[in-house]
């Protein structure tokens, strides 16, 4: 299914994780701390195979932090993290996480603003990603029909090859997306996918992550309660760093703890 | 305006075959004018501007390589003149050994600055410097194993932006500082002059001068060609989006450390080369090269020829490199109020400099002639 | 106090000289010594010596120096000097002005022998020994202990009673243990070693090695006992002194790094605030600093006669030029480079040229001298190895209160707690209505205003030209780099402490390599702990 012929140095692309008790994702008692402040706190979370789940919490909850530990951006105090059983994804950087099948999106959109769309896909499509591979690269027909896919899928074929930075708030949020879909990752982290975007936007972003369930694993983070209602078949609720509930949306919105803490104050709010 | 034809070159090939055509026309109407017409001529060529020409090509190849690194990696180097200069000095040791017992000791094995400091024999690392093949060797490896050393220590701990600049400027301080010092062995203050000949060819004579001249051109026609290759390559993407977003690069599985490590090092090379080249046409090499103004004022050509265009950083250099000629001869106080008041104004008023600059009138240009020509159409239209 | 000296004094000189009369004038002894002879001058010399006047310690050093001389025409005692022009400018004695030039022709000696002068240095040993000012009894047993004989000995002990000060007698008892390791016997040497193994002076220490090494010639087996004992007391009390030596040595360059961070301290401090605090990078800092100096050089030459004020009206000035210049800048061309650093410094770079030339147009690229007020020269004499000069203790004392001072600033003023606001969070800032422009700007001139009091203290340390803020600005930003961005004890951290390294390295390397170390140790520091020594931790540094 994917590609992943690469150099033999390039180990990480050859990596497939070990989903035989289906977990994919494995977080065990991680503790992060910046300056005295528990960004988490003994935070334990397992993602299944081919998982749709969402992650809620209030601001400062630990939902960015959570995601910096998994891809490599931020080192845990103490804690194991683990890509199928034996993957320990503190051993590698962000680079070698990437490759080996973990994708993120951020919170903010960040696209290569001075390449255009095409381009952008270019580069994120799995394959070697050494130097002099790169340098004599040529892409193959077999490529370009991927990037023509990945690009109805979005919906970006007009803005092809307009440069990414000139794109709207709510087409860079599709970029991103579709950069995620042609690494072609086994765990997709994707974090806020539908800020900005419009009602009929956010409706569509919510029917390709379902579709992307099964294939992939998807863990979501987001703020807006309709649309993780609307995807959701597992929540898990952060709070203050570690994980207070977790449960189908139902089960969530009857817990007293997360309506006292989360829900209600959400919910006022809103 | 600019033909027709060439806008046509542009589209197809970039500004490739323009600058090639244009330093191989340059070369040869300047080696013809030289060598084929006598003195009193008016088209003849004086030496003396052959060599400076000579010069200007140098710094057009260091401001490639500066433009390179910052204009498509977004690493804003301020000790490039460190990477000229230890061309440079590889270059001067050869030629230091060509002199032979020539100097003003005769001292057969060591040059006179040594024989004045009572050296007994040459350092180990002058060892081979006589040999024209381990000096090409030098210039090309000098320069990059420090810019591999230095820049797989910074890149690999992440130091990027200002922090880089500073410490750039601070490793060619430092060098600056250790060249000044006789026992490093290289001549101390004055440096490696009294130059006489390369491959046994005089440096004095016209024909050595031109063929100089010529190598350089030909020096700067590779390295264009060659960053051109580069850019315009897959990997020349992953630069430019790690100059865009370097966390997002690492985050679709690229190394970014890696790619910057090599394209420094490229860079590195190619600007040793300049410094290479620039030595036996200028006559000597002093540690005054590695000052961190020198640094500066590649990276003010590249500003203002334009970074991020090839084309651009080698305009930027002729330009301001002619300009100081002018200046220093006419009115030698007010060239770094110029220089000063360059940096100033290209940073608020012109951040794509030259090769920003011309386009974008151009094109406004065409947008223009565009309107008109589409609001003629309409009322064409309107009247039929 | 003063009146106890004066009475000692008196009756001292009265147990000195037999034919003393306190009676007897100054004026009208001086007026004698055109009519003696060599034979007879003696008595009046000592008269002379034994006058309460100001006078005496001068014209008796002329005399030894032979330049006493007596007008041919009316018998008037002068002092002369020599003239460019080889004339002779006169001084008469008595009155104190002076005369016209003359030629020698015109004038006679008063003549001297080897033995008169020889009484002479004795009586003015005595008179220095019997000075009301303790530094001048302390520079005499001094010099009577670099070269003692036994008449400066006799002259010690007949003292040694009456003295006062704890530190001369402590000297001149060391003087006399001198005395007696030069010219004692074996016994005698060896328990002057003894009382001498505390001392610091160098000559203390010059004699003793001399001894060991005459010993050290002989075999063990051709010394006598008392010979090994005398050996045996030697090394030890050269190593105790050499021990004592070295901890004053370490004492001297850790104060020296001290001094030497204190300079770095103040150069970097103003780029904490622009650089660490606000996040500008400005290349025209040390043309900041060098606006300072010169700014302390113009004080100078607008108040010639104030030379020892000048500096508390150029530390405010200074302030003032280099901060106005600052607030120029950052209105003028840095607010419009908001967000894009690389851009800030090229531009900031092409400032500080502008400024340099600017500089070399209106004062000439030459370096110019600015001069150091009285109080700041001399030194403060700790002990016979130890000193520290005032001017380094100043500048220590100095850039510490400029410190605190920043940092009461920034901590409890209003205009602290904005600008830490803008620092951490502009928008939110805005929000709750601080003026961010304005507080940036008044930031900025701060950074530079400190810059240019930088550049005063420069000024007093090395000469002021076009390129001395140049010197700095490397530097500066390796300390505020080392010491942590945004962390204003992490600079006072990192300068004392570069300071101090570099300080204690030169002695083993020679300065330019010190300097070449420090710059490599600290780029590959910087490499391995990128945000510096006190790292700002948190989701708000990245």
């Amino acid at each position: 299914m994917i590609n992943k012929a690469g150099s033999p140095l390039l180990e990480e692309e050859n990596i497939q994780p070990d989903t035989r008790h289906g977990v994919i994702l494995y977080v065990e008692d991680v503790s992060v701390s910046f300056d005295g402040f528990k960004a988490l706190n003994d935070l334990s979370l397992y993602i299944n195979d081919g998982e749709l789940r969402c992650l809620i919490g209030a601001n400062g909850a630990g939902k960015t932090t959570l995601m910096d530990v998994i891809t490599g951006k931020t080192r845990p105090d103490v804690g194991k993290v683990s890509f199928g059983q034996q993957v320990n994804l503190l051993d590698m950087d962000e680079a070698q996480i990437a490759r080996a099948g973990i994708g993120r999106k951020f919170q903010k959109p960040t696209v290569f603003e001075m390449l255009t769309v095409f381009e952008n896909l270019e580069l994120s499509l799995a394959g070697d990603k050494g130097i002099w591979t790169n340098l004599f690269h040529k892409l193959s027909g077999e490529q370009k029909d991927e990037i023509d896919k990945i690009l109805q899928t979005i919906g970006l074929q007009k803005e092809r090859f307009m440069l990414a930075g000139a794109l709207s708030h709510g087409q860079k949020q599709w970029l991103e997306i579709g950069m995620l879909l042609a690494a072609k990752p086994r765990l997709l982290l994707v974090d806020e996918p539908v800020a900005g975007m419009t009602a009929q936007e956010t409706e569509r972003t919510a029917e390709l992550l379902t579709s992307l369930a099964g294939e992939h694993s998807v863990v979501v983070v987001e703020h807006d309660m309709a649309f993780v209602r609307s995807i959701a078949r597992k929540v898990t609720v952060l709070h203050q760093g570690s994980v207070l509930a977790e449960g189908s949306m139902s089960e969530i919105q009857t817990n007293p703890e997360v309506v006292r803490v989360y829900l209600g104050e959400d919910q006022g709010a809103a | 305006m600019i033909p027709q034809s060439i806008q046509d070159l542009f589209k197809k090939f970039g500004s490739l075959p323009v600058v090639v055509g244009c330093l191989f026309i340059t070369t040869l109407y300047v080696s013809v004018c030289n060598l084929a017409f006598s003195e009193g001529s008016a088209l003849h060529v004086s030496t003396y501007t052959v060599t400076l020409f000579g010069k200007y090509l140098c710094y057009a190849l260091l401001a490639l390589a500066v433009d390179l690194v910052w204009g498509y990696c977004g690493i804003l180097s301020l000790g490039h003149g460190a990477f000229f200069a230890l061309g440079g000095y590889a270059m001067g040791m050869y030629l230091m050994r060509q002199i032979g017992d020539r100097g003003v000791y005769g001292n057969p094995e060591l040059p006179d600055f040594m024989v004045f400091l009572n050296w007994e024999s040459l350092p180990w690392y002058w060892a081979g410097s006589d040999s024209f093949i381990w000096m090409i060797f030098m210039v090309l490896a000098g320069p990059g194993l420090l810019a591999y050393i230095f820049g797989s220590m910074a890149f690999r701990s992440r130091v990027s932006g200002v922090y880089l600049s500073i410490m750039t400027q601070a490793m060619t301080y430092a060098l600056m500082l250790a060249f000044f010092r006789n026992e490093m062995g290289f001549g101390g203050n004055n440096g490696l002059t009294d130059f006489k000949d390369i491959l046994g060819f005089s440096l004095q004579s016209d024909t050595t001068r031109i063929v100089l001249f010529a190598l350089t051109a030909l020096f700067l026609a590779l390295g264009f060609a060659l960053c051109h290759f580069i850019v315009n390559s897959k990997m020349g993407r992953v630069v430019t989006a790690i100059r865009d977003s370097e966390s997002r690069v690492r985050f679709i599985g690229y190394k970014p450390e890696h790619y910057k490590v090599w394209i420094f090092v490229v860079s590195a090379m190619l600007a040793g080369i300049a410094g290479a080249m620039y030595v036996p046409q200028v006559g000597i090499i002093n540690p005054g090269e590695f000052s961190p103004l020198n640094s500066i004022e590649m990276v003010i050509w590249v500003a203002i020829g334009g970074r991020g265009s090839l084309y651009g950083a080698i305009i930027g250099a002729l330009v301001v490199s002619y300009a100081k000629t002018r200046f220093t001869a006419i009115m030698p106080e007010a060239w770094l109020y110029a220089l000063g008041g360059l940096f100033v104004l290209v940073t608020l008023l012109l951040p794509k400099g030259i090769a920003g600059f011309v386009p974008s009138v151009l094109d406004k240009f065409k947008q223009a002639k565009k309107d008109k020509s589409i609001a003629e159409k309409r009322a064409a239209e309107v009247k039929s | 106090m003063l009146r106890t000296f004066c009475l000692i004094f008196t009756m001292l000189i009265s147990a000195l000289s037999a034919t003393a009369s306190a009676a007897e004038d100054f004026d009208a002894l001086i007026n004698q010594l055109p009519h003696k002879n060599l034979r007879n001058i003696t008595p009046l010399l000592e008269k002379i010596a034994a006058q309460d006047d100001e006078r005496v310690r001068f014209v008796l050093t002329e005399i030894v120096n032979g330049d006493l001389y007596y007008l041919k025409s009316n018998k008037q005692v002068v002092s002369i000097r020599k003239t460019p022009d080889g004339d002779y400018q006169l001084t008469a004695i008595i009155g104190e002005q002076a005369l016209e030039n003359q030629s020698k022709s015109a004038m006679k000696k008063i003549r001297t022998s080897n033995r008169i002068r020889s009484d002479i240095r004795g009586l003015l040993a005595q008179l220095d020994l019997t000075h009301k000012k303790e530094a001048v009894r302390l520079a005499a047993v001094k010099q009577i202990l670099d070269d003692p004989n036994s008449e400066s000995i006799a002259l010690i002990k007949k003292h040694l009673k009456t003295e006062k000060s704890e530190d001369v007698v402590q000297l001149m008892e060391t003087a006399m243990a001198v005395n007696q390791f030069k010219t004692g016997s074996v016994q005698e040497k060896t328990s002057a070693t003894k009382a001498l193994k505390n001392s610091l002076e160098p000559s203390v220490r010059n004699a003793m090695v001399q001894e060991l090494n005459r010993l050290s010639e002989y075999k063990n087996s051709e010394l006598s006992e008392d010979d090994k004992a005398l050996k045996a007391a030697l090394t030890k009390a050269i190593d105790s002194i050499k021990q004592k030596r070295s901890i004053y040595e370490f004492i001297e360059n850790l104060f020296f790094g001290l001094s030497l961070g204190s300079v770095l301290l103040l150069a970097a401090i103003g780029l904490a605030i622009t650089f660490g605090v606000m996040g500008v990078i400005n290349m025209a800092h040390g043309e900041m600093i060098m606006l300072g100096a010169y700014t302390t050089y113009v004080v100078q030459q607008l108040f010639p006669q104030w030379i020892d004020y000048s500096l508390f009206i150029a530390i405010p000035a200074a302030f003032i030029v280099s901060g106005s210049v600052g607030i120029l800048i950052e209105r003028g061309v840095i607010r419009f480079l908001k967000g894009r650093p690389l851009e800030t410094l090229l531009a900031t770079f092409g400032i500080s040229l502008i400024l340099q030339q600017l500089v070399r147009t209106i004062f000439s690229p030459l370096n110019r001298t600015v001069a150091a007020p009285e109080w700041m020269s001399g030194s403060w004499q700790i002990n016979p190895i130890f000193s520290i000069t005032y001017n380094r203790l100043y500048i220590v004392i100095f850039a510490l209160a400029v410190f605190f001072a920043l940092l009461a600033f920034m901590k409890r003023s209003s205009l602290g707690l904005h600008v830490r606001a803008v620092a951490q969070n502009r928008e939110m800032a805005r929000a709750l209505s601080v003026r961010s422009d304005r507080v940036d700007a008044i930031t900025f001139g701060l950074g530079s205003g400190i810059a240019g009091i930088a550049g005063v203290v420069l000024s007093q340390l090395t000469n002021v030209g076009p390129n001395l803020g140049q010197s700095y600005i490397i530097d500066s930003f390796l300390v505020v780099v080392f010491g942590g961005v945004g962390n204003l004890w992490g600079t006072l951290v990192a300068a004392m402490s570069l300071g101090s390294f570099n300080k204690f390295l030169e002695p083993l390397t020679g300065s330019v390599l010190a300097n070449i170390i420090v710059l490599v140790g600290l780029v590959l520091f910087i490499q391995k702990r990128p945000k510096g020594l006190f790292p700002q931790k948190g989701r708000a540094a990245e």
